[in-house]
């Protein structure tokens, strides 16, 4: 059957034109439910015997979509027609329910009303869209009221009132959300309920009781046609908020319009925006961005006093800035930068967040809703209010709120309880917090991706050594050196001696490609994670544990298949000749650091082994000179290694992570390996090869370091990567470490090395700036990062021994899996570095230390150190919190140095300082290393 | 964006194999020696189509064959925003090519060289024409043929309709040929193959094959395509588009014979 849709829609030039679509309705949907006659139940998806089959509106699904993620709601009906409307109004909950309805664990299924020919609903005159779509939805229950012939109860889920009472009257039984959870008495559930945003109306009874405290506290926002009129005009600026880690009430927006950032003071400019808003900024007058000066930083104390809300009591009206808290802070000269003002919001970066609740007293009469407070574990969101009818559960466990609305009278935003993680303070529960703020997926593999698996126990076939493609390399004495303890063995090497006085030197990576195939699940879900996670005391793979810790993992005195890059190189390590191909290895070692290192220092081992060991470092060494000589940076980080208790799992001991020579060796091979494909891929694939690269740092964003550099009377010269890495090897003092620190705060100026699709950039921007390589990428870990397995499809293409999997046409695709490997990257080091501060939390509690630390930036009221031996950085107070001013104190921008009015101390950045750690709890469940000078 | 649902339903409610609906009729333009109209869903095409007749442009006259020549023009109309085209720019002026040589290769041109008119194999309208002026074959006569089509309504693959319509008003005319050539397209968006895409698939971005068939014969007669695709995506989709030709041919045979018993009714045959 065929009908014409016809609507009038604006063009891009501002026409007005009609378009006409056609509209097909047909017979063959089907309505879902296995005990149907009628219907092809091949694709059904609810269940056998359904008591109640859902159908829920679409204002339901777009604000209670947690509610809908929950286990206990089940046997729904999605109709397209709200999917539409979800998908135009807000895009992740979309997915989040698309995701629902392909999870095969929950019974949803979609029904296409909008083709089906018996609940299509044509428009009528003077019908508005909403009261179509809402008819719609009506029809369509009806439909399944009348197909499913009183074999199961259909139940309209609609929370408007309208709707519910024509539903009614046309006999379709409906209830409001609320209703229904309470007819399940699961009263957790009740707790995933949003509350509606028309909360004003309870409000307004709020106001006549206590009209001094209803106030209106932040200004309205602009409505989007003014704001683009005033994007327009260049009166507004648009771009994404950024709150200061450590400072919530400052935030930054970089704006393109001025070419700077805006810096935003305090919540009333900020205006209601959170962290990663697309927000629209407005300047302040010149002479308010002086006044801003003496605002430095709020601390998060600052919010404490007015905690504990009364049920349904409204909020205090915020602090204006013009009164800051004194505290630690910023000592930017902040007269040059631009301050301004949210006028409004123009994308909601809204999600979960995980913290825990403000302790506060019961209300009394247990059982009845309480309204709490949830802090954040991210600093930078504020408080959320939440109604719940389980504080006595919640108050002690870390849990996850969802934020619903924050209108302009109320200090803090509303949100609803999503769920529970656990235990506060436990290391488990506070583990997962890091991986749940992180996006990091800890699921189990489903049984599609290891259905993917080759069968277990796996060992190289006869046909994979009769392979042409694969040449036969066992007899190679192939060996691999990684770090102790380490599972998932990925590259292997090996280095012979030619008769004509050369070496031969292999690089043999695992071939994970070879069970990894493009577009299976395997392979989808390893492209979703992007690449392993590890925390201190446990990984997280991408791919399952036989592969990464058996089948590919090049483990010793076993064969394996491997993918080769063989070099012939001179004694002068010229690399004479490159090949690449599909092995099989016998690895005859797998080495620790310690262990390699250990062989080579021994001088009294000759064995071959050895011998090898001692001809790759040679070789090595003389890779890295000339790589530093053409201006590769050596970098240092502040990499942090625990000793962990075997039973506890509590950590014993922390110290710096040690870089042995065997670690360079090893790091300089894989290099050049990666150099070398990074040439052979892009040679064949121009336009779709995955490269890294890592982009010069501006002139700005050295600045603190040249900063900091001046200050200690060193010249640094920034105007290459070469002139950089010289001027770093000459930055010595008498102190040892001194070098070792200038190294970190120089890496701490640098961006992140991404990957990208070569067809997106052009060459010149390849460049890799920290290895001073034209060309770079990843091919040597591909059991934990899919970029290698995705350069090893390329290489493999290359060679002609696979064929392209054709996302490689797919210029857009490629970028967005670059992006996201960008992504799950940054979050994987992310969570690494909170992992590593949670074991220090846990290693301090019970050891309060004093040791040394070093200077490293210096705020108005304090400074922060840097200490080498744990690899920890925190603010050290001068001024006690809460005094203001802290007058008594002077900065010298100049020289870097903070000194007491009356001149009798002075600290300057780099000093060796003394100071003590220890454990503290200023806020309630929210333990923090505070470090103080002895 | 998303032109197939996970449900497997495209924009329009159609599943990826199906075609739009197609309407087709014959003798709409009586002036003309032979016409069609050619609907897929809201494609609209007209085709009329004039000869053989005497070449008007001595200049252009072909010793061996008759001369076909096309003119594909859009109405004003025929998009939503009505805007005044010029007459022969780059695209229709392509198209008209491309049709020019789909035809050209299914009219039994050799039949109508210049001076043998081996009146037997021409069809009904042309024998009627050559009778009156008969004595005209002792003088050299060059034929053209001339199709003109026109763009009613456009929503995507106005480039196969016209194909179709144009073959329609051939065989409505007379004129001799090889095999029907029907036309249909493809796509490939969403890592699904798609039949027979509209405006706003079409415009998608995606890869586009416009095919065109003697299906008797099993020959392809046209093949477009205006993206990359690898090459086993490519046989599917042109593999779906083959079927499409066909699904149209058999309807345009349909209509055919419908046509045909309407005549031989009309005669009293």
């Amino acid at each position: 059957m065929l009908q014409n849709k016809s609507f009038v829609k604006r063009t891009r030039g501002g026409k007005i034109t009609k378009v006409v679509r056609e509209h097909y309705l047909r017979h063959d949907i089907y309505c879902g439910a296995p005990i149907c006659k009628v219907c092809d139940t091949s694709q059904a998806r609810l269940s056998p015997t359904p008591s109640t089959i859902l159908i829920f509106d679409t204002n339901v699904v777009l604000n209670q979509i947690d509610l809908l993620e929950n286990p206990a709601i089940d046997d729904v009906v999605v109709l397209s027609i709200v999917l539409e409307e979800v998908k135009n109004r807000n895009l992740s909950v979309y997915n989040r329910v698309r995701a629902l309805c392909s999870n095969s664990l929950r019974k949803f299924f979609v029904f296409s009303n909008e083709h089906h020919k018996d609940t299509y609903v044509t428009e009528m005159s003077g019908e508005s869209k909403n009261d179509r779509n809402d008819r719609a939805i009506r029809v369509a229950a009806q439909w399944y009221q009348t197909h499913l012939a009183g074999s199961a109860r259909i139940l309209l889920i609609t929370n408007d009132k309208e709707n519910k009472r024509k539903a009614i009257e046309e006999g379709i039984s409906a209830e409001t959300v609320e209703s229904y959870v309470r007819s399940l008495s699961r009263p957790d559930l009740l707790d995933l309920l949003v509350q509606p945003a028309s909360e004003d109306v309870n409000m307004e009874e709020v106001e006549d009781l206590r009209p001094s405290k209803r106030k209106i506290i932040y200004t309205e926002h602009k409505p989007m046609s003014e704001i683009t009129s005033g994007l327009h005009r260049g009166i507004y600026h648009q771009g994404k908020l950024r709150v200061n880690r450590y400072n919530p009430f400052e935030a930054y927006v970089g704006s393109e319009s001025i070419g700077d950032e805006i810096i935003i003071y305090g919540r009333t400019n900020m205006n209601r925006a959170f962290d990663g808003d697309i927000v629209a900024v407005e300047l302040l007058p010149q002479d308010q961005w002086h006044e801003e000066k003496s605002l430095a930083l709020a601390d998060e104390e600052d919010e404490e006093e007015d905690v504990h809300l009364v049920p349904g009591s409204a909020d205090d009206a915020p602090r204006t800035t013009a009164q800051p808290p004194g505290s630690a802070g910023v000592t930017e000269p902040i007269s040059s930068r631009p301050s301004g003002r949210v006028v409004g919001i123009i994308k909601r970066n809204w999600h979960s967040y995980c913290g825990s609740l403000e302790p506060m007293a019961m209300p009394a009469g247990s059982g009845g809703v309480a309204h709490a407070l949830f802090a954040s574990k991210d600093r930078r969101i504020p408080k959320i209010r939440i109604h719940t009818r389980q504080l006595e559960n919640l108050l002690d466990k870390r849990i996850v709120v969802a934020v619903d609305s924050w209108d302009r009278l109320s200090r803090y935003p509303s949100g609803h309880y999503v769920r529970t993680i656990g235990q506060i303070g436990d290391r488990d529960t506070e583990t997962e917090v890091v991986l749940i703020e992180n996006d990091i997926n800890t699921r189990p593999f489903s049984s599609q991706v290891l259905a993917c698996l080759p069968p277990l126990p796996w060992s190289v076939s006869s046909e994979d050594l009769a392979n042409s493609i694969r040449q036969d390399l066992r007899q190679l004495r192939v060996f691999s050196v990684d770090p102790p303890g380490c599972k998932d063995i990925d590259d292997a090497l090996h280095c012979t001696s030619l008769p004509n006085g050369n070496y031969e030197v292999g690089v043999h990576i695992a071939d994970v490609t070879n069970f990894v195939h493009s577009d299976t699940p395997l392979d989808d879900e390893a492209s979703q994670r992007g690449t392993s996670v590890y925390l201190v005391e446990r990984r997280i793979d991408m791919l399952p544990k036989p592969l990464t810790e058996d089948v590919c993992s090049l483990r010793a005195d076993v064969e394996r298949l491997a993918f080769s890059v063989i070099w012939e190189m001179t004694p002068e390590a010229e690399i004479i000749s490159t090949r690449y191909t599909k092995s099989v290895i016998k690895s005859c070692a797998a080495l620790s650091y310690i262990e390699a290192q250990a062989r080579m220092d021994d001088s009294r081992l000759m064995d071959p082994l050895t011998t090898d060991l001692r001809n790759m470092n040679a070789l090595a060494k003389i890779m890295r000179e000339r790589r530093i000589q053409r201006g590769a940076l050596t970098l240092a980080s502040a990499e942090v290694k625990f000793q962990i208790d075997t039973e506890t799992h509590d950590p014993l001991d922390i110290g710096m992570y040690q870089i042995r020579e065997a670690n360079q060796m090893v790091e300089e091979f894989m290099l050049a390996a990666n150099v070398s494909v990074a040439e052979k891929i892009l040679k064949h694939f121009p336009l779709c090869s995955l490269l890294r690269r890592h982009p010069t740092p501006t002139r700005e964003m050295l600045e603190p370091l040249l900063r900091t550099a001046a200050a200690v009377g060193l010249n640094l010269d920034v105007s290459s990567s070469k002139a950089l890495a010289d001027s770093l090897d000459s930055a010595v003092a008498d102190d040892p470490y001194f070098n070792k620190l200038i190294r970190i705060l120089a890496t701490r100026c640098m961006t992140q090395a991404v990957y990208f699709s070569s067809g997106d950039l052009s060459p010149p921007e390849y460049l890799h700036y920290g290895l001073a390589a034209p060309l770079y990428t990843h091919f040597t870990s591909p059991i934990r990062r899919y970029a290698d397995v995705i350069v090893h499809r390329l290489l493999a293409a290359s060679l002609g021994i696979q064929k392209l999997p054709t996302i490689f046409q797919d210029g857009t695709r490629l970028t967005s899996i670059a992006d996201n490997l960008n992504y799950r990257h940054r979050n994987a080091q992310m969570a690494s570095r909170a992992s590593v501060e949670l074991h220090t939390l846990i290693f301090f509690r019970k050891r309060p230390t004093d040791t040394e630390a070093r200077i490293v930036r210096i705020r108005s009221n304090g400074f922060f150190v840097f200490v080498p031996k744990y690899g920890i950085e925190g603010p050290v107070y001068l001024t006690p919190r809460g005094e203001k001013g802290g007058g008594e104190w002077f900065v010298d921008e100049q020289q870097q140095k903070i000194r007491k009015m009356d001149g009798s101390m002075s600290y300057s950045v780099l000093q060796t300082v003394f100071i003590h750690l220890e454990i503290v709890e200023p806020q309630p469940n929210r333990p923090k290393l505070q470090l103080t000078l002895v | 964006m998303e032109y197939v649902s996970p449900e497997g339903l495209r924009l329009d409610g159609r599943r990826p194999m199906e075609m739009r609906q197609i309407r087709a009729d014959i003798g709409v333009v009586a002036k003309a020696d032979g016409s069609a109209l050619f609907e897929m869903g809201n494609t609209k095409v007209i085709a009329a189509v004039y000869g053989p007749r005497e070449v008007q442009n001595r200049s252009q006259q072909l010793n061996d064959s008759a001369l076909v020549r096309c003119e594909y023009t859009m109405a004003n109309f025929s998009t939503g925003d009505r805007m005044r085209k010029p007459k022969g720019d780059r695209r229709s002026t392509e198209i008209s090519l491309v049709i020019r040589q789909t035809m050209e290769a299914c009219i039994m041109t050799h039949l109508m060289p210049r001076s043998q008119v081996p009146l037997l194999h021409l069809g009904e309208l042309f024998l009627h024409e050559c009778v009156v002026c008969s004595f005209l074959s002792l003088v050299s006569l060059f034929f053209q043929i001339d199709i003109f089509v026109q763009v009613l309504q456009a929503d995507g693959g106005t480039r196969s309709a016209c194909i179709n319509a144009a073959s329609l008003a051939l065989a409505d005319a007379g004129i001799p040929m090889r095999d029907l050539v029907t036309s249909c397209s493809a796509g490939y968006l969403n890592s699904t193959p798609l039949l027979d895409l509209n405006y706003i698939e079409d415009s998608a971005g995606g890869a586009d094959v416009t095919l065109g068939i003697m299906p008797k014969l099993d020959k392809v007669t046209l093949l477009q395509m205006d993206a990359k695709l690898s090459v086993e995506t490519f046989e599917n989709v042109m593999q779906l588009a083959i079927e499409g030709c066909k699904a149209v041919a058999t309807y345009i045979r349909e209509v055919l014979l419908e046509n045909t018993k309407q005549l031989e009714y009309r005669r009293g045959i």
